[in-house]
């Protein structure tokens, strides 16, 4: 062992390049690996662990005033309920935010604790209601709506005549029970003599694995209170089926990237040993003369591979945790659950598969070394090399450019199978920042389509004035209803400066022959529908008696875009043919979209709910929204901005995006830094001569960063291509397992020019791994070169 | 008296480790002199040769080659240097092995950026006086010793170099390549060519040099000039 694990330690000293490549390479490879696996262990069941963490609702139940508290207790001893907490008494607020602006109308749920049996509400912030006035407000990551502060007030709108409410706290609810919580003393107050408004229970169930399951469950409920005194019942698959679907958005990606990577430090490992054998060669052959066996002689180049490779996975250990906590802080913001990343048999798997694979890898790229007689080895070197890659020469020779470069040219040719793993390696770097990048910027489009509007307006909240409504108005039970005069909104929107466009929308039931329940549809009116969607194929709307629907509709009506259907609207038939076919996810792909005269003939009442505007360019939305809003005040409307924020997810899938690729960046570049110095090495001798003969330290640089052109080019353009391909691949495949075509301006992101960029990226990659032994090479001394034979 | 085209003054070459392979040697070297320097290996005859050529610097003293204070030369200065000034022939030829015969003689005036055309006339005539030609396009390895060594003068001569610089010319050849080549040099400096050239072959010395410098432990022991013939 001593002989032998000298004659490895010298090698390895010898040879500090390929040491460091294959330590960072390693390095580079288990650290997206740890975090890619960590993200997506912690990522493939957040919903459930955090429902877990929480004892989750499986069942929320909400009964009108006709269930007694007592009923309502006994009802947990209901068949199938294994805890229950409750009854917790509910109400309906509408509240302003500053400057009087009406906030969404919320569902309160009075509790004196945020723990208990079922729904341990974690506080993310502040501390809970202890006091009437005191609110404490869900945290939901799909509400884009600016975040609420600790010790905001909101102004009561209604019940009318109510004190104001301080934010005292943030909570996050998995089961989503609620909109916000306060003390069961202050929804008795807002609701007065007339008693809550009913009563929430929240149940776990022994047995919740299938929808029949929970509506077993929920029926047993039902049978324990009066007919009629449940009156909505939200299974936990319902509210899990909306939280996967993000998380789930992760999963392709990292797949994506895991196997690039993978692939490429296959490829670079390979290079680097199969390198240090031949450069190594002569060496091999005096070890054999001085006895080694050939097993000895592939052992010690394993070692060579294992030591740096040791080094870089318990490096690369250490790096992806230290990534991942951060990552997954966001992550867990957005599911509410607590996991610190760490998942040790994540790091076992990752840094042991990585240390078999750079095993694997290097005895393929070392035994050759040991099949290597040692008579051959020794005289290496020693006899002219055989003319590989001449042709190369003879026809770079001839392209007119300083001589410098041409002769740097053919250099790829010598050595084809080397350059070949080098083009693969810039390939794949080059195809990962392709991909990534598109992917990410699809996703975000994706996100974006859904709030494209600057400025909304809706019905202002406000108590009304006197004889406006009356006392004991019941709260809005199904959000804002229509405006009170659209035409009024349509003429102050008109009129008001820096409009773009607008488009206003009511919402209503139809039903579709050939598809079981009702459908949503959202009847527009105004100037400017067609922006809010993307379209797939067809055309927008033009007139009445057309419909625009998404891929989720045409499959399950069996029709096609041309086709005509028949809607049923308050029992009126209506002909309506789809002109178009638009990415719209709202109502998982069943809306219906039309124009408001499509529906007029069934219901001549229909009249817009809310107004999309979007300004014109340079137009301040909110300064828009202010000076909307002063002139509607009177017409009893008010204009929100819409807060464009970025999407957590798409945060969160930008900086893996970033890291990842910036990673596969490096390691393509390092694949390159290997080969050129490998190159380099091989070629100190004719450095020398070219010295020697007048070759100056800038013209030394110019060939050997002339001798990656060729490899980072076809590698850049293969790169590109495959880096598209991928995007497409991916992109349509989470497209259509959730049902879904996605339209071509979401999937064609990259423009000629950005293609092109990409494609130079890979130029760009193997000139920045070149340009460091391409200095050295400019630096080695002539006659130290010289004498090297 | 013409002025000298080598003037080396009181120059030391010290190596991390052992004695100085140059101790304090001054030489000067005149235009059209042939210069052999013989003596023992390790004597530092290299050393000088790298010196002069601008490859090495000295540890002290200075070197001034055609009134260019070459000891003083950055890396980009010196390679400018070698490829107007001089011309290098190796013991073992360095010729490189990827390139036909023609791109190694065109190679020094390529780097000094003359175009391919020119270059490539210029190589035509050099391989044709020295009686290569026909092997313009093969590659060096084909060659046999004698005409690699007349390839590499050829490629020492593409510039037109004011000097000519030969360690050991002839001693990878046999004996009568070495002819070969000790008579090709022997018309060089016939035509006018300053040559300053390293050996142990004494034939090659007395036919082909008008003075003889022995170094003996990095000192000049002798320095003698040859009667005309
Ligand atoms: N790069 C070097 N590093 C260390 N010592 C050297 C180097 N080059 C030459 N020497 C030493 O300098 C002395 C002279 O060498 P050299 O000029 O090559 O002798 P010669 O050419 O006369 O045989 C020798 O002792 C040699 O070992
Ligand atoms: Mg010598």
């Amino acid at each position: 062992m001593s002989t032998l694990g000298r004659a490895v330690r010298a090698g390895a000293g010898r040879h500090r390049v390929q040491t460091v490549v294959i330590t960072m390479v390693v390095l580079i490879a288990v650290t997206s690996a740890v975090l890619g696996g960590s993200l997506l262990v912690a990522s493939r069941a957040p919903f459930d662990r955090a429902f877990g963490q929480q004892q989750g609702a499986h069942l929320t139940a909400q009964f009108g005033p006709a269930a007694t508290v007592a009923q309502l207790t006994s009802s947990a001893g209901a068949a199938g309920i294994s805890a229950a907490a409750g009854p917790f008494p509910t109400t309906q607020v509408s509240t302003l935010g500053p400057g009087g602006r009406p906030r969404p109308p919320m569902t309160v749920v009075g509790r004196s604790a945020p723990d208990g049996p079922v729904d341990q509400v974690t506080l993310t912030a502040g501390r809970w209601a202890t006091a009437p006035g005191e609110l404490v407000l869900a945290e939901d990551s799909r509400f884009r709506g600016p975040p609420v502060k600790i010790g905001t007030v909101w102004t009561v709108a209604d019940p009318p005549g109510s004190p104001a409410v301080t934010v005292v706290g943030i909570a996050r609810s998995v089961s989503r029970t609620a909109d916000a919580w306060v003390t069961p003393e202050q929804v008795t107050a807002w609701t007065g003599e007339r008693g809550p408004a009913g009563y929430q229970m929240l149940y776990r169930l022994t047995v919740a694995d299938t929808a029949a399951q929970v509506e077993a469950a929920r029926a047993a409920i039902a049978a324990t209170v009066p007919a009629g005194a449940l009156t909505g019942a939200v299974s936990w698959l319902v509210t899990r089926q909306d939280a996967v679907g993000q998380a789930a958005l992760l999963v392709p990606f990292l797949i994506a990237f895991g196997v690039l990577g993978v692939v490429m430090a296959v490829l670079i490992i390979g290079n680097v040993i199969a390198g240090a054998v031949s450069t190594g060669t002569r060496r091999i052959g005096i070890l054999k003369a001085l006895g080694f066996t050939p097993a000895q002689v592939v052992r010690a180049y394993l070692g060579q591979a294992l030591m740096p490779a040791v080094a870089g996975a318990v490096l690369g250990v250490v790096a992806g945790n230290l990534l991942t906590v951060p990552v997954l802080a966001q992550t867990n913001r957005l599911y509410g659950t607590s996991d610190n990343g760490v998942t040790l048999w994540v790091d076992a798997l990752v840094a042991g598969g990585a240390l078999v694979v750079v095993t694997l890898t290097a005895w393929a790229a070392a035994a050759r070394a040991g099949r290597l007689r040692s008579v051959d080895a020794i005289a290496v070197g020693r006899t002219p090399r055989p003319g590989r890659g001449q042709w190369a020469s003879r026809l770079t020779g001839r392209i007119p450019v300083p001589r410098p470069m041409s002769l740097g040219l053919a250099h790829p040719f010598a050595r084809p199978l080397r350059s070949g793993g080098i083009v693969a390696a810039i390939a794949f770097g080059t195809a990962a920042v392709t991909f990534a990048v598109g992917l990410a910027t699809s996703l975000s489009l994706i996100q974006e389509a859904e709030d494209l509007a600057d400025v909304q307006v809706v019905p202002r909240m406000e108590a009304p004035g006197p004889g406006a409504g009356g006392p004991g108005r019941e709260p809005m039970p199904n959000g804002p209803g229509p405006l009170t005069d659209p035409a009024g909104v349509v003429a102050a929107i008109t009129a008001q400066a820096g409009t773009g466009g607008y488009v206003g929308q009511a919402r209503t039931e139809v039903t579709v022959a050939g598809i079981t329940g009702s459908l949503t549809t959202v009847a527009l009116t105004g100037t400017d529908g067609a922006r809010y969607y993307r379209m797939v194929s067809g055309s927008w709307l033009t007139g009445p008696g057309q419909i625009v629907v998404s891929t989720p509709f045409l499959t399950a009506a069996g029709k096609e875009v041309g086709d005509t259907v028949v809607l049923t609207d308050h029992g009126t038939d209506l002909t309506a043919r789809i002109v178009g076919e638009v990415f719209n996810t709202d109502d998982k792909g069943m809306q219906i979209l039309t124009d408001l005269a499509t529906l007029r003939p069934a219901e001549p009442g229909l009249s817009p709910e809310i107004f999309l505007v979007s300004v014109r360019p340079g137009t301040d939305a909110a300064t828009y929204a202010s000076g909307l809003e002063t002139a509607l005040r009177s017409l009893g409307a008010a204009a929100v901005p819409v807060e464009h924020g970025t999407d957590e997810l798409v945060l969160i899938i930008d900086t893996l995006t970033a890291l990842l690729s910036v990673m596969l960046v490096v390691v393509a570049g390092l694949g390159v830094l290997n080969v050129v110095v490998l190159d380099t090495r091989e070629r100190v001798h004719d450095l020398g001569v070219h010295k020697a003969l007048g070759m100056t330290p800038r013209q030394t640089t110019t060939m050997v960063i002339s001798s990656v052109l060729v490899t980072g080019l076809i590698g850049g353009a293969i790169g590109a291509a495959v880096g598209v391909a991928l995007q497409r691949a991916v992109l349509g495949a989470m497209g259509g397992s959730a049902g879904f075509t996605l339209p071509a301006s979401i999937v064609d992101v990259y423009s000629p020019t950005e293609l092109l960029l990409f494609g130079l990226g890979g130029l760009v990659i193997a000139v920045g791994g070149a340009l460091l032994p391409a200095g050295w090479a400019a630096g080695t001394r002539t006659v130290t070169a010289l004498r090297t034979e | 008296m013409t002025a000298p085209l080598i003037e080396l003054r009181d120059v030391t070459r010290r190596y991390d480790d052992g004695p100085p392979a140059l101790r304090e040697l001054s030489l000067t070297v005149r235009p059209g002199e042939s210069v052999a320097i013989l003596g023992p290996s390790g004597s530092g005859k290299s050393t000088l040769l790298n010196l002069i050529a601008g490859l090495d610097r000295p540890s002290t003293g200075t070197v001034t080659v055609d009134g260019v204070a070459v000891d003083k030369l950055g890396e980009a200065a010196s390679a400018r240097y070698r490829r107007a000034r001089i011309g290098l022939v190796f013991q073992f030829f360095n010729l490189l092995d990827d390139l036909t015969v023609a791109d190694n003689v065109m190679l020094p005036a390529q780097l000094a950026g003359m175009a391919r055309a020119a270059a490539q006339r210029r190589a035509t005539e050099l391989l044709t006086v020295l009686g290569v030609d026909r092997h313009a396009a093969a590659y060096p390895g084909r060659l046999s010793g004698g005409e690699r060594q007349r390839v590499a003068v050829a490629r020492a001569l593409m510039n037109r170099p004011a000097l000519l610089l030969a360690d050991e010319p002839t001693g990878a050849l046999d004996t009568a390549a070495g002819v070969e080549v000790q008579r090709l040099l022997t018309e060089l400096h016939a035509d006018g060519q300053t040559i300053v050239l390293v050996t142990h072959d004494l034939a090659l010395a007395e036919n082909c040099a008008t003075r003889t410098v022995q170094l003996r432990d990095g000192r000049v022991a002798a320095d003698t000039t040859a009667p005309v013939r």
